[in-house]
């Protein structure tokens, strides 16, 4: 189990700095501590080795950043929340971990990068939720900004890197969403103790999400998101949601526990933990599209007439222009790159899993190797010394067509939009019929032309191959 | 402090991209360059020429860069010493400042503030860092640091009601600042640190100042910057400020954040032509460098 706790904390400072003002504050402060408590029997009993935060204090531009400082140290001040006092850190973080995660969101197609600059200015959020959470500094850590124009797709990719960076490195993690439920601040003074949640209707919400999160079912809550952000002032439209429920693996399997629940500041601020579990909340009750590579305006930078820059907007209220002068040529591109899908086996060779070209995908010989761990569902045809084994030409031809779905809806496509199938078999008189029945169930209602061929061998010791042309367009 | 005898005698337009730091390679900023971003370099140049011309006691700088949400915080404590490091672009902007504030001047603006009915507080903890949107103003407008300085937030009025509310305090606080340097005997000069339409790219450049890579991120953000410069440019300041709201939703403007609002209302929303020294964009988003000296 590679992600043994995750937990939602708020961000703001009054928990660390002045719990003793308020009796809201105070409250936050102890469920704070029971979530510490967590952190160290996890550390104790399950052998946590890592805290991953995402918190939405920290603000991006360019695709998202990861602090990978290994001892950041300041005397941190929040710009609003100054008179509380200051912060004084001296962190730890896990710069091969970061390094590690970064890279993995870059291979699901996002724009990442690690900071490490001396003085760089750590958000209060992730001071605050460090300096409660492990106070002694057993665990290394790494923090992840948040990108102010990145939508659910671009955040539950960058989760699912988080995920793959700490399973790549057998790691244990602990992970954290820094986040407010409602960020309602108030606009006047208040008195602390009089401090209260700054709007009913985020009252209400906050509250209907808290029973959710109760009963474990992080990735509906997930799914919630737009909606809250719609009808009440969620923090950060709730992008950490997204973010921890794919880090999480976007179940809802899980056991939760609201620690604790109130106004901090006019906000909406929760302690949940929720702790991976194989007999709560199994189905989902909303079905978003899940996404393993992003592939969003990242590529804005490129002026081709093909990727339009923004969105549409009205135009400012200006007389008609002249008619503008014809637009000049794109600029000639350079070679398409390769389409490597982090979902789909890793290939055996220096080419990528697909190509596009226009509106056409060429993918690579994809076999049936499990991604995981490039173990062959149904049995190598062959043992090491090439002694010949059984094996289930069917369960391989399963995992084969279900790769070749992996490397297309990673490319922008699916099955259904396959227009040309080569299938190479290693023993045409032994597995056509158990091939050809499994390649029905998926194939018979889309069309695709085929040829089918015997093979002397296959790189790897399988059975069966494919080669794919697709659509990337409407079909 | 005297009475009745200051005056603000100038105000600009000066937009705090920190690239402009980088590409200017200052003694203070860590990261290197091969320059970049020259148009504008070349107005903030007009900028500190405008003001070495200029007999002037203080800066005050509005920044969207210190974002507080309970009303408008002043800088309050005599010195800021410090390095500033971009949490956006810490490739580019790792500045090491020392700057000194003009006390009596910031608490006078938080007493006009709350004579008004605003929300105004000092800011006076000695571990503050500065905001980096405050240090690059400052820096690019008068990088000798010789005279002090008054610093205000970003009051997120426009963020939680409407634009038009967000408006409305900011020009309150832009009369309360007049009032505050008039009763000062100060003579004084503002910063308003807005960008004008303010979308961004996503993705930098290799090499961040390769300006092969640098445009407006739509033609409709290019539409409106040149459309509220030309308001600027007929002095008609008045309607600018009627179609701030459609221009902040519509150009995704940094306006919004209340800077241009706030000086506008503290020079009495100018009906005499502004001085626009440079256009250009930074990663996408409008910038324009305009000044408009007082009558």
């Amino acid at each position: 189990m590679s992600v043994v706790l995750g937990l939602v904390v708020p961000g703001l400072p009054h928990p660390l700095l002045a719990p003793q003002a308020s009796s809201h504050w105070a409250a936050i402060r102890a469920a704070y501590d029971r979530a510490a408590r967590l952190v160290q029997a996890a550390i104790e009993q399950q052998g946590a080795d890592l805290l991953v935060l995402y918190s939405t204090q920290w603000v991006s531009v360019i695709g998202h950043q990861v602090q990978a400082d290994p001892e950041p140290v300041w005397t941190h001040v929040d710009p609003e929340f100054h008179a509380l006092g200051s912060m004084p850190y001296r962190l730890r973080m896990d710069a091969p971990y970061a390094h590690a995660y970064a890279a993995a969101a870059r291979e699901r197609g996002l724009s990442c990068r690690t900071v490490a600059y001396p003085g760089f200015p750590i958000d209060t959020g992730t001071v605050v939720a460090l300096s409660l959470l492990d106070p002694q500094r057993r665990l290394a850590a790494t923090t992840t900004s948040c990108n102010m124009y990145a939508d659910r797709g671009e955040t539950v990719v960058l989760g699912k890197a988080a995920r793959d960076a700490i399973e790549a490195g057998g790691r244990r993690a602990i992970v954290v969403a820094v986040t407010s439920l409602s960020a309602r601040q108030h606009v006047r003074p208040v008195e602390p103790e009089d401090d209260h949640i700054a709007s009913p209707k985020d009252e209400e919400w906050n509250r209907k999400l808290l029973e959710i999160l109760g009963e474990g079912r992080l990735e509906d809550v997930s799914q919630l998101a737009r909606t809250v952000a719609h009808q009440a002032h969620a923090d950060s439209k709730m992008k950490a949601f997204w973010w921890l429920s794919a880090v999480m693996d976007q179940g809802n399997r899980l056991r939760g526990e609201v620690l604790g629940y109130g106004p901090v500041w006019g906000t909406g601020a929760a302690v949940v933990a929720l702790t991976p579990a194989q007999t709560a909340q199994g189905q989902h009750e909303f079905d978003e599209d899940s996404v393993e590579r992003y592939r969003g305006d990242h590529e804005v930078l490129d002026s081709s007439p093909e990727t339009p820059p923004g969105p549409p907007a009205s135009a400012p209220p200006v007389p008609p222009a002249p008619a503008p002068a014809p637009r000049p040529a794109a600029p000639a591109k350079g070679p398409a790159k390769g389409i490597d899908v982090a979902a789909a086996p890793r290939p055996v060779g220096a080419y990528p899993h697909a190509r596009r070209v226009g509106e056409l995908l060429y993918l690579s010989g994809i076999g049936p190797r499990d991604p995981k761990d490039d173990s062959i569902p149904g049995g190598p045809i062959r043992d090491a010394e090439g002694k010949p084994l059984a094996y289930d030409i069917k369960a391989q031809t399963r995992a084969c067509i279900e790769n070749v779905r992996r490397v297309l809806e990673g490319s922008g496509s699916s099955l259904d939009r396959v227009l040309d199938v080569t299938a190479f078999l290693v023993d045409m008189d032994r597995d056509f019929a158990g091939y050809n029945e499994v390649y029905a169930e998926f194939f018979a209602s889309v069309g695709a032309t085929r040829t089918t061929l015997a093979v002397r061998a296959l790189p790897t010791p399988i059975a069966v191959e494919l080669k794919i042309i697709a659509s990337a367009g409407p079909v | 402090m005297a009475n009745q005898s200051g005056k603000i005698v100038a105000g600009f337009l000066a937009p705090h991209p920190p690239h402009l730091v980088y590409a200017e390679n200052p003694p203070q900023n860590e990261p290197r360059s091969e320059g970049g971003w020259e148009v504008l370099r070349w107005g903030y140049q007009r900028v500190r020429d405008s003001l070495a011309a200029l007999d002037f006691d203080t800066i005050i700088v509005h920044s969207p860069h210190w974002k507080t949400t309970t009303g408008t915080h002043v800088l309050a404590l005599p010195r800021f010493a410090s390095l500033s490091v971009d949490p956006i672009f810490p490739n580019l902007f790792r500045y090491r400042y020392d700057l000194q504030v003009d006390v009596e001047l910031a608490r006078a603006i938080i007493e006009e503030g709350r004579r008004d009915g605003l929300v105004v507080q000092p800011m006076e903890n000695p571990d503050f860092r500065v905001d980096y949107g405050t240090i690059t103003s400052c820096h690019l407008a008068r990088p000798q640091w010789d005279k002090p300085i008054v610093g205000l937030s970003s009051s997120r009025s426009a963020f939680y009601f409407s634009n038009e509310v967000g408006q409305e305090e900011m020009l309150a606080l832009g009369r309360a600042t007049r009032r505050a340097v008039e009763q000062s005997g100060r003579r004084v000069v503002l910063l308003a640190s807005n960008s004008l339409s303010h979308r961004h790219f996503t993705a930098e450049p290799a090499v961040p100042e390769d300006m092969s890579a640098e445009r407006p991120y739509s033609f409709n953000q290019y539409q409106w910057d040149m459309h509220v410069i030309e308001l600027m440019r007929q002095g008609r300041c008045a309607q600018l400020l009627d179609e701030m709201p459609d221009f902040i939703e519509q150009a995704t403007s940094e306006c919004k954040d209340g800077s241009l609002t706030w000086m506008l209302g503290a020079l009495e929303v100018p009906d005499w032509p502004a001085t626009v020294h440079a256009y250009g964009t930074v990663i996408g988003t409008g910038n324009a460098v305009v000044e408009w000296r007082a009558p």
